[in-house]
């Protein structure tokens, strides 16, 4: 290789700290969307690269389903002291208590539908124009398609059908007002390259992502860890087993994985030679309709 | 292992889906799960194969349909490259999709039904690829097996075409025979066309060099914005923070501020968030200068001994995008990388059939898909180069201030 030229993590990296840059240039109360698990840490290690030595310009908000790893939330407040960036927690809960909904049922109720309630309420109260958040278009065929500037209705609808083209490195950012747009930093990145480039950069992770010890029950070829908030039924048998999350999420509706990978090295081969799809192995609430996630798109989720 | 963006073109039915699903199975970036959904919907087929079609389908609106509307982006990775698939569609209604697609494009595979030869959309892709120059053109003549693996209707095709990439001075060119349906000569090197000594379609796309596809020679570099962090330790700290467009930059370089014409001289480049002694496209950088000028977001700073053209009228090749037609006269707001200015259309010169490259009188209204050669004047100067000879700060996007849509694609010429 020429002494001129990026290797594709470099050139991945260069792409989503240009569009950074054009976020906090073009945005007057931009946010980033931090949900605590590897991606959104990844786009925080970018965005500080973005604007050092400055401090990241806009705070980390985190939509708290409440039912976290404890090991997530832990980090969190470690990494937003270690950045210096400001955040701003809002929880389910309380948007639950005030809007009078109906709290999910079922023995792993996901409070994921309920995530977008708090998350509009959120960007109206701070008036945030624009949520940066850590999306791949390698995740999900719907997400294959959306803009890296994604314009959201007063709703926080994604409509397919009239988005913007994105020509070059371009980035329009223009909306009116009660828009919103949401950008995603790292579209053009697979979960591989994010590990890669941990490994690179040498970015601290919660420990929920190295193998560990923890009791759980099986669900449907699926392993899911019994918590505060899932707890066995009379048939489940109990195991305990050696574990690790490839996605960090709710309790309730992340599978976790078996593995003694206990180091990045060793999580990435195991990552390499696994045949089973990141979304597919670790949400258990994605199986239920093929097209679950335009749906959720579609009324303003993430 | 670099990176490596292509798109693919085709008509409807050409086998672009299957090629694209090909190429993510046989290079095992299909996981199961996404292989047991496609079982899934493939149940209904009465021959109960597996449709790799499938594979590149993406939202609701156009399962129904059973058509592509939008660009889709596909991701697949080999020992040696990574690559980044831009999935538009082929049709004349979906120009938009294809030029967004083929904007980023190093290389584009052309699909050319062997039964079909070279058609109207052939062409129409090889037009787009000539004016977007996009540096590598492979042209994939595909189903290969319905025409018995005959080395004459490849090399009929292959002189056809070779027609089409002269008058479009398209560089590069490729042809491969291949069957996407049953993966000749697109991992291994086919048997059946055994006359073939060319490379399989995937060992070229591996192996094509794109070092050359970045301009190091002619410097450009746009400010993002002002890094000012107004702290106590870094009070004074003043750096342009943007993107190395094209070219290299070294610390000592003498460069000049433009639209302001200001002489100066690099005191200090920063990357990543350390010092650096030079820093070449595509990286982010900190620039520092040694005299405080008046700077902000969207000017530019060259090295003083090569200057780009700096002009508030110009000539463009205008690609329409919007629904609403373009009406001469009308205002916009020009987006040249971060760089935003209120602009006009003057004329317009003329309309350009893509499908033929003629050039057509310009009466009426430009509508969507249509391209057209025209003169745009700006409220403030542009710094910018030709698209042929720079195409990163020769391009450009216009901006609807009503809507906010981004409604054309501009190329200055
Ligand atoms: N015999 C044969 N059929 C093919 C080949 N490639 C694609 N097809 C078929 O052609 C039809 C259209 O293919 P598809 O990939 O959907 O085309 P697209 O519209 O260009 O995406 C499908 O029935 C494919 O199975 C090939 O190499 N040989």
């Amino acid at each position: 290789m020429s002494l001129y030229q990026l290797n594709y993590l470099e050139q991945l990296e260069a792409e989503s700290i240009h569009i950074f840059r054009e976020v906090a240039a073009q945005f007057e109360r931009p946010a980033l969307l931090f949900s605590g698990g590897k991606d959104s840490i990844t786009l925080v290690h970018l965005a500080r690269k973005a604007f050092s030595p400055g401090a990241i310009p806009f705070p980390l908000v985190h939509i708290d389903t409440g039912h976290n790893f404890p090991e997530a939330l832990q980090f969190r407040d470690w990494l937003t002291k270690e950045v210096g960036a400001e955040l701003v927690v809002r929880k389910v809960e309380d948007t639950i208590l005030e809007r009078k909904l109906t709290e999910p049922k079922g023995k792993f109720p996901s409070r994921n539908w309920l995530q977008t309630y708090t998350l509009l309420d959120t960007i109206e109260e701070f008036k945030f124009d624009c949520c940066i958040g850590g999306a791949r278009r390698d995740e999900e065929k719907a997400r294959a398609k959306e803009r890296i500037f994604s314009v959201r209705d007063e709703f926080g609808q994604w409509d397919p059908k009239l988005q913007r083209p994105e020509l070059w490195s371009i980035y329009n950012g223009r909306i009116h007002k009660g828009e919103n747009v949401r950008v995603f930093p790292i579209s053009n990145w697979t979960e591989l390259d994010i590990w890669n480039y941990i490994r690179k950069e040498k970015i601290d992770l919660p420990s929920i992502y190295f193998a560990h010890e923890r009791e759980v029950i099986e669900h449907e070829g699926q392993l899911v860890a019994l918590s505060e908030y899932v707890q066995p039924a009379q048939d489940d048998i109990v195991i305990k087993k050696s574990v690790r999350y490839r996605t960090v999420g709710d309790m309730t509706c992340t599978a976790a994985v078996e593995s003694n990978a206990a180091t990045l090295d060793e999580v990435i081969n195991e990552i390499i030679s696994t045949r089973i799809s990141e979304r597919g192995e670790t949400r258990i609430d994605d199986k239920v309709t093929e097209a679950a996630m335009e749906d959720r798109k579609k009324n303003g989720y993430f | 292992m670099d990176l490596l963006r292509f798109i693919t073109a085709g008509s409807v039915d050409d086998g672009k889906s299957t090629l694209i699903g090909r190429l993510l199975y046989d290079s095992k970036n299909i996981l199961i799960d996404q292989l047991e959904a496609l079982e899934k919907s493939t149940k209904n087929r009465t021959d109960g194969s597996v449709d790799l079609a499938l594979l590149t389908d993406g939202l609701r609106a156009e399962r129904e349909q059973g058509i592509t509307i939008d660009v889709a982006y596909r991701y697949f990775t080999t020992p040696r490259r990574k690559f980044i698939i831009a999935d538009a569609p082929g049709h004349v209604q979906y120009t938009r999709n294809m030029i967004t697609g083929a904007s980023n494009a190093n290389l584009i595979i052309i699909l050319i039904d062997a039964r079909q030869g070279v058609v109207e959309q052939t062409r129409r892709h090889s037009i787009i690829a000539s004016l977007l120059r996009i540096p590598h053109v492979v042209v994939a003549i595909n189903k290969m097996d319905l025409v018995d693996y005959s080395q004459d209707v490849y090399n009929n095709i292959l002189i056809e075409y070779s027609k089409v990439a002269k008058q479009l001075e398209l560089k590069n060119v490729s042809y491969i025979p291949i069957s996407a349906l049953n993966g000749d000569n697109i991992v291994e090197k086919s048997d059946l066309i055994d006359w073939y000594e060319g490379k399989p379609l995937l060992e070229f796309l591996e192996e094509v060099s794109v070092s050359n596809d970045v301009n190091l020679t002619d410097s450009r570099f746009q400010v993002q914005l002002i890094i000012r962090p107004q702290t106590e330790q870094l009070h004074d700290y003043r750096g342009y923070a943007g993107k190395i467009v094209s070219g290299i930059y070294r610390k000592g370089d003498k460069v000049t501020v433009l639209p302001q014409q200001i002489n100066s001289t690099i005191s200090k480049l920063e990357t990543g968030g350390s010092e650096v002694d030079e820093v070449f496209a595509p990286q982010p950088a900190i620039i520092h200068l040694a005299d405080d000028i008046d700077i902000s977001r969207g000017d530019t700073i060259v090295k003083s001994d090569n200057l780009p053209q700096v002009n508030n009228e110009l000539e463009v090749l205008l690609c329409w995008m919007d629904e609403k037609p373009l009406q001469p006269g009308n205002k916009y707001l020009l987006q040249h990388n971060s760089r935003l200015v209120k602009s006009i259309i003057k004329k317009i010169d003329y309309k350009l059939d893509v499908n033929s490259l003629q050039k057509q009188s310009a009466e009426g209204d430009v509508k969507l898909n249509e391209v057209v050669k025209a003169i745009i004047k700006t409220a403030s100067p542009l710094v910018y180069d030709s698209y042929p000879k720079l195409n990163t700060n020769g391009s450009a996007v216009l901006i609807d201030e009503t809507s906010n849509n981004t409604v054309a694609a501009v190329l200055f010429q």
